[in-house]
């Protein structure tokens, strides 16, 4: 089964042609040594799904990534979830593939949107993301950046249900407490209880709405004016798809001769990797094939630069007291000084001992001297 | 969170069996898109005496016109009174990829009398560069791509004297390769035999050694087996003897750069007759991205931390405040 990407080699063929090799100095092997080292040194990524119980997010994941993440899970009654609160849970999981390996985090946000007061239940979520930058920020203000753990998150699908006529209020407000956060992808969950038309029309009204109400959701990049048409074309479908609606599936079940992951209704068989029946190729292409980088670069440079410039002007402003106007270095209280930082400021403090005595000392001196 | 049917008791395990193909290896393809796009920078620095054959020896690694050589001094122009440093950027291109190749010239370097502290403006430099990084680095509103003109490599040109190292070249090189990727290379290696080549390569390798002189690429950064095992071989046969030229002759039927004596063409790619061969591919084809990065992740964070540890905080750097460099 192959997705139809494009994906043209740029490598130069190398000839062993000697004439060849007079012109070539070599510095085209650059992204091949760049490549190199991210390779061996694996890659990460941090999925987050939100959406109410029961739409579909689990099952999603594990189709995206092959994977069974929630094996021994105890879904809980309408009882035990009334005082549910919002919680976040982390699993983790390293998918190799042909030599590449990927560290995938997904955040799961279970109860969200469950409970029947629902006031801000998307604060635990923007208290997480939040969280994250600040780990980040320390980190990469402190003096040990060595390793330093990457835990922001990358991306959201929010699932929004098949079954309204829109956007509700509740998809509205969390989308748009998150969108300066977080790279939103919105899908429309169980998308096999609608028919075609009955999507057509739900995304159009979605998309309306999300302008309606100026949220920003995660954009695709445009396209390089030298790629191909083939591409492009695949490009612009993508665009005009959003909000994809998508189907999971942890089951496999055999349709027109083949063993397939879907869905047996007494009326046919919902084949999820069927491009006629759902968008799950083509959320799982995007997300996966060609831009799971550039969510991780929008996050880096946008969100992440957003949250740090916010946070410099903060301190800033409390410390405008100080004459220090020009950019400090945010010296941001260490809450748990590591052995290096321990090892430095023992280091200076004996320094500054020494030499206060050198100076004591040079002071008896010049004193007992003029005596 | 989903209660259809099935508790996802028939799934797949992890990884690629039925149907099994994610596409996480795509996200290499993705990031070379990228850096294409966005370009390399590399920023090398050349360090030796008058007359060593530095702006040919770059010349001849880029295949361009990249340095401009200087014919000596005219007879009414002084020699500096100190060591100049000029950049020149040139953009060159090939297989698609654009590089921005900066040389770093520190003409004057070891042709006074007195070479008292001649490495001082090249130190200087050098942690201008840092400081210029660190304080983009800082900064509220950061640029996407911080311009990096810190000096990825310097390039040390050793005389091929044929006897030791000079007491410049060893005061030079412990001074620096605490702050800078230093790759010594013997130069117009065309006065010496092959076998006075082996004995004063050894000789000098011993030097360095008995000085402390780590040269890139240093052992304390390897990080795996693999790398240790490419990089000793590589160490073991630093420094390059190189030759350096940019005429080209004509040699068993083949176009090769080189430099025409009356007894023989010295062929610069030629193997047999120096290491300029081994010295490109090591610098050029495998290891260019490495310097960049023990540049970024090591000499850089070494600087900062220094930085950070001095008065709590940023404040520009004066010329007295450039002590233990």
């Amino acid at each position: 089964m192959t997705a139809n990407i494009r994906y043209k080699s740029r490598i130069p063929v190398k000839t062993e042609d000697s004439t060849e090799e007079k012109q070539y100095v070599g510095f085209a092997t650059l992204p091949n040594q760049v490549h190199r080292k991210s390779v061996k040194k694996g890659f990460d990524f941090t999925l987050m799904v939100a959406g109410e119980s029961g739409m579909g997010k689990s099952t999603l994941v594990n189709s995206l990534f092959l994977t069974d993440l929630y094996k021994d899970r105890k879904l809980l009654n309408a009882e035990e979830r009334i005082n549910q609160t919002v919680e976040i849970i982390k699993h983790t999981v390293d998918i190799e593939e042909k030599g590449v390996k990927l560290k995938l985090t997904i955040v799961d946000t279970p109860g969200f949107g469950d409970a029947v007061n629902n006031n801000e239940c998307w604060k635990p979520i923007t208290d997480y993301i939040d969280q994250q930058f600040e780990q980040y920020f320390r980190d990469e203000s402190g003096l040990n950046r060595k390793n330093i753990q990457d835990n922001r998150v990358h991306c959201c699908l929010y699932f929004i249900p098949p079954f309204g006529h829109g956007l509700r209020p509740v998809d509205v407000e969390f989308m748009k407490a998150l969108h300066e956060k977080v790279n939103i992808i919105p899908l429309i969950a169980k998308a096999d209880c609608l028919t075609p038309n009955e999507i057509k029309k739900l995304k159009d009204r979605i998309r309306e709405e999300i302008d309606k109400f100026g949220i920003k959701v995660y954009q695709f990049p445009e396209c390089d004016s030298d790629e191909d048409e083939e591409f492009k074309q695949l490009d612009k479908e993508l665009k005009e798809c959003t909000p994809f609606a998508v189907i999971g599936s942890n089951t496999v079940v055999e349709a027109r001769g083949q063993r397939v992951r879907g869905r047996l209704y007494p009326w046919g068989i919902v084949e999820v990797e069927n491009q006629s029946h759902c968008d799950f190729v083509k959320l799982r292409n995007m997300l996966i094939r060609s831009h799971m980088h550039d969510l991780k670069d929008v996050t880096c440079d946008v969100h992440y630069e957003n949250y740090r410039a916010q946070c410099i002007q903060e301190m800033t402003s409390k410390l405008a007291q100080d004459n220090r106007m020009e950019s400090p270095i945010p010296i941001l209280p260490l809450s748990t000084p590591d052995v290096e930082t321990e090892k430095l400021i023992k280091m200076k403090d004996e320094e500054l001992k020494r030499m206060q005595e050198m100076l004591n000392k040079m002071q008896q001196q010049m004193h007992e001297k003029d005596q | 969170m989903s209660s259809h049917g099935h508790g996802g008791s028939q799934s797949s395990g992890g990884g690629s069996t039925l149907l099994g193909y994610i596409g996480i290896d795509t996200i290499i393809e993705q990031m070379r898109k990228k850096t294409m796009k966005t370009g390399f920078d590399f920023n090398i620095m050349v360090v030796g005496h008058s007359g060593l054959g530095k702006s040919t020896l770059v010349n001849t690694l880029f295949k361009s016109q990249v340095s401009r050589k200087s014919a000596g001094w005219a007879r009414d122009e002084k020699i500096p009174k100190t060591v100049d440093i000029k950049s020149v950027s040139h953009v060159i291109e090939e297989g698609g990829v654009k590089m921005k190749l900066t040389i770093v010239d520190t003409p004057g370097f070891g042709d006074q009398i007195n070479n008292d502290n001649c490495w001082e403006p090249i130190s200087k430099h050098i942690n201008e560069q840092y400081e210029k990084f660190l304080k983009e680095e800082v900064n509220i509103t950061r640029k996407k791509r911080i311009p990096d003109t810190r000096v990825h490599c310097c390039l040390y040109f050793i005389s091929p004297t044929g006897h030791s190292l000079r007491q410049l070249d060893v005061e030079f090189m412990k001074r620096l390769s605490h702050s800078v990727n230093i790759i010594p290379v013997i130069a117009k290696s065309d006065t010496m035999t092959v076998e006075e080549k082996q004995e004063f390569k050894q000789r000098v390798r011993k030097e360095l050694e008995m000085n402390g002189i780590e040269f890139y690429p240093q052992k304390e950064f390897d990080d795996d087996m693999e790398d240790k095992s490419d990089n000793d071989k590589i160490r073991e046969a630093m420094p390059f003897a190189v030759v350096g030229s940019d005429k080209e002759y004509q040699v068993n039927g083949k176009r090769v750069l080189g430099r025409k004596t009356a007894w023989g063409i010295v062929e610069v790619e030629n193997p047999n007759h120096c290491e300029f061969a081994q010295l490109r591919d090591f610098l050029i084809r495998s290891h260019l991205q490495d310097l960049k990065e023990v540049t970024h992740n090591i000499h850089y964070e070494t600087y900062r931390a220094r930085r950070l540890n001095e008065n709590g905080g940023l404040h520009p750097i004066c010329d007295t405040q450039d002590s233990n460099l």
